[in-house]
């Protein structure tokens, strides 16, 4: 018994403990906590410790947290303010990261390395030391914003003139701050998939007429679609639900739905409406991705 | 700057070249890719550049595209100077090593690209890449991608790609080289066809010399950036003009020799190797007393058992040789210990002992005074 135990090892156990390993830290670390996650949403508020429990009466699961996410007025505009910030923050890293990542596969390979070198730097500081940077840089007292302040006031008539830009605490410093950190993560998808691409396709399209913007319309953008997905994926779902950001620059009281969600839990302390704001961003976040790699998958099938 | 055209001028006006290569140099940093190259081409010719890899090849032909602007010299195309033209005005299509087709388009799609830039409507256009895929006899493929067919398709959807704006000049940068040997020789015929129906002048670049010798109406042969030689694929292979060209096209055992005497279309040359002086024929400025190189290709020799009365005749002995069916190699010793490769086509059937001889046979090798190739340079 044993020697068979250790013959089925040898031949298979390797193999199928890497392909389980993944699996396992899934479920463990996040298949189960989204479940109790789930659980929780649809329970009920309660002044005990945990604040919550399945409600005495039946069916003992409530959907009254659901039901006031569609109606209170709080948690839609969350979700909007969310959601136009992070595609605007998605949009606006793509249009500063393509050509800088176009402009990494054309360097020198020593080049190369220096400038993916200094995309990847920032993280080598604290994020919240970065964050506060800009709230130095945006404070009404900053020399940057006294900077800009005379910038402004020269250009404009007399009657326009300010004291101050007002940047802070608006969702103009929120997506500015969420450009600068994010875009990294769209640099780096990009620069995977431009760097993988013949350049002797750009040659091809150019002895056929085009001249070098068209040959980039033709021939290189249909081609890092991937990398563009990939990329505005790893910034818009962390942008949607982004915490320090807003709490930091943001407007209190135009939220973002981390916000929402950090405040149900620890100043509301109403446990199952954080849940249930937390599993309605989940499945904003979810669908359009699953549906989208069901098409992938669909046209990638067509193709073989 | 040209003499005036004079009535017995029409004979030259029409042998006016299509494709004018003049004094054209490429220096990379330090590196001389292309040294002076001269070469004028015709219209509606196979054209190769044949040679080695870092011949120089590669790059004339990206100068020819635009890829490269030439360090020194002048290219022009029908007429038109080249300098300065982008490759995406210039009138030359490329067919790549690669192929390089577009992953992201179909096969119609490819095909139709170059035309998005002429001035034609959407149902001319249509036509246009029904009739390049007719040409090519894909029709049946045109909504598939790249990634769905074979090499050989891949291949011809190259070649109507290239060929779909009706280019003056096609560029073909080894062609064959990515197919199968099977397919090669199918493909050769397909290519030399369709240059016959379309009548687009081609250049081919390309590093084999069966590929250049079966292809081409003239050949530029290149060694170290520079072309050594030019001329029909018959010219080029019996009529070499160095050492480099002869030994690059075909096999050929070369040997120290020494003019003796030179007489008219003849010369007596004296080769220490076979111990004996022979008939060649002569070269112009051959002199007396000259070191030359006595060239001889293996199928250009008679092997015989008896001696022949007359002519160049070598003693020798066999020491190898090998059997291909319609053909035998030998490889002979000569007295002097230096070997020589013969070629013998076994035009009559029969067993082993019917060879016209066998290892360790005593032969004797002739050749007529033609057959000999005196190298100078």
């Amino acid at each position: 018994m044993r020697a068979r135990l250790a013959g089925w090892f040898h031949r298979r156990g390797w193999s199928d403990l890497m392909v389980a390993l993944p699996y396992l830290w899934l479920v463990l670390l996040f298949l189960i906590p989204f479940l109790l996650v789930v659980a929780m949403s649809v329970a009920t508020k309660t002044p005990t410790a945990p604040p919550f429990s399945f409600g005495g009466e039946y069916p003992l699961v409530s959907f009254a947290d659901y039901a006031r996410l569609m109606q209170d007025d709080l948690y839609i505009r969350a979700f909007l303010t969310s959601i136009g910030n992070a595609t605007l923050a998605m949009v606006l890293c793509l249009l500063l990261g393509y050509p800088m990542a176009l402009g990494l596969t054309r360097v020198s390979r020593s080049w190369r390395n220096v400038l993916l070198m200094l995309v990847i730097l920032p993280f080598w500081t604290s994020f919240l030391l970065r964050v506060y940077a800009w709230m130095g840089l945006m404070g009404k007292n900053s020399w940057f914003n006294g900077l800009l302040t005379e910038g402004w006031n020269t250009v404009v008539p007399a009657s326009w003139a300010v004291t101050s830009i007002p940047m802070m605490n608006s969702n103009f410093a929120v997506v500015l701050v969420m450009v600068y950190t994010y875009l990294p993560f769209m640099i780096l998808p990009l620069y995977a998939s431009l760097e993988r691409l013949d350049p002797v396709l750009d040659e091809a399209a150019m002895d056929l007429g085009s001249r070098p913007f068209r040959v980039f319309l033709d021939v290189t953008l249909p081609q890092s679609v991937p990398g563009i997905i990939a990329g505005g994926m790893l910034v818009f779902i962390p942008a949607a639900g982004e915490l320090v950001i807003p709490t930091l620059v943001g407007n209190a009281a135009d939220p973002m739905i981390g916000r929402v969600i950090s405040d149900e839990f620890s100043v509301a302390t109403d446990w199952p409406m954080a849940s249930a704001v937390a599993v309605a961003l989940l499945l904003l976040m979810v669908v359009p991705m699953m549906v989208y790699s069901h098409y992938q998958a669909r046209s990638e099938g067509g193709e073989r | 700057m040209e003499a005036v055209v004079t009535g017995a001028a029409p004979a030259a006006e029409t042998e006016t070249p299509f494709i004018r290569i003049e004094g054209v140099s490429k220096t990379f940093g330090t590196f001389q890719a292309v040294r002076d190259v001269n070469l004028t081409i015709r219209r509606g010719e196979i054209f190769s550049l044949l040679g080695g890899s870092g011949c120089g090849k590669t790059t004339l032909l990206r100068m020819l595209a635009g890829f490269e602007e030439p360090t020194a010299g002048r290219i022009f195309i029908d007429g038109q100077d080249m300098a300065g033209v982008p490759a995406y005005d210039r009138p030359v299509h490329m067919m790549f090593q690669s192929y390089a087709l577009f992953p992201h388009m179909s096969v119609e799609k490819n095909i139709g690209y170059g035309l998005k830039h002429e001035a034609m409507s959407k149902a001319q256009r249509e036509a246009r890449v029904r009739e390049m895929l007719e040409l090519v006899q894909l029709a049946p493929f045109a909504t598939r991608k790249p990634h769905q067919i074979s090499g050989g398709q891949r291949q011809r959807v190259a070649l109507a790609r290239a060929l779909a704006r009706q280019p003056k000049l096609l560029l073909l940068d080894e062609p064959l080289a990515a197919l199968d040997k099977k397919l090669r020789e199918h493909t050769q015929f397909e290519l030399m066809s369709i240059q016959e129906r379309t009548g687009v002048t081609f250049m081919v670049v390309t590093h084999d010399q069966e590929e250049a010798m079966t292809l081409s109406d003239r050949i530029a042969v290149m060694d170290k950036g520079q072309v050594k030689q030019v001329g029909s694929p018959t010219e080029i292979y019996e009529f070499p003009q160095s050492r480099f060209v002869a030994g690059f096209i075909g096999s050929i055992t070369a040997f120290e020799a020494k003019v003796v005497s030179v007489t008219g279309e003849t010369a007596e040359v004296e080769v220490p190797a076979f111990a004996a002086t022979i008939t060649a024929r002569a070269v112009p400025g051959l002199v007396a007393g000259q070191k030359v190189t006595l060239a001889i290709r293996p199928e250009k020799l008679t092997i015989r058992q008896e001696r022949p009365a007359a002519g160049n005749v070598v003693e020798g002995t066999v020491k190898d040789l090998a059997y291909f069916g319609k053909d035998s190699l030998y490889r002979i010793t000569l007295p002097s210990g230096d070997l020589v490769a013969v070629h013998a086509v076994n035009a009559k059937r029969g067993t082993e002992a019917l060879r016209v001889a066998d290892w360790y046979d005593r032969v004797w090798l002739s050749f007529e005074p033609g057959a000999a190739i005196l190298l100078v340079e």
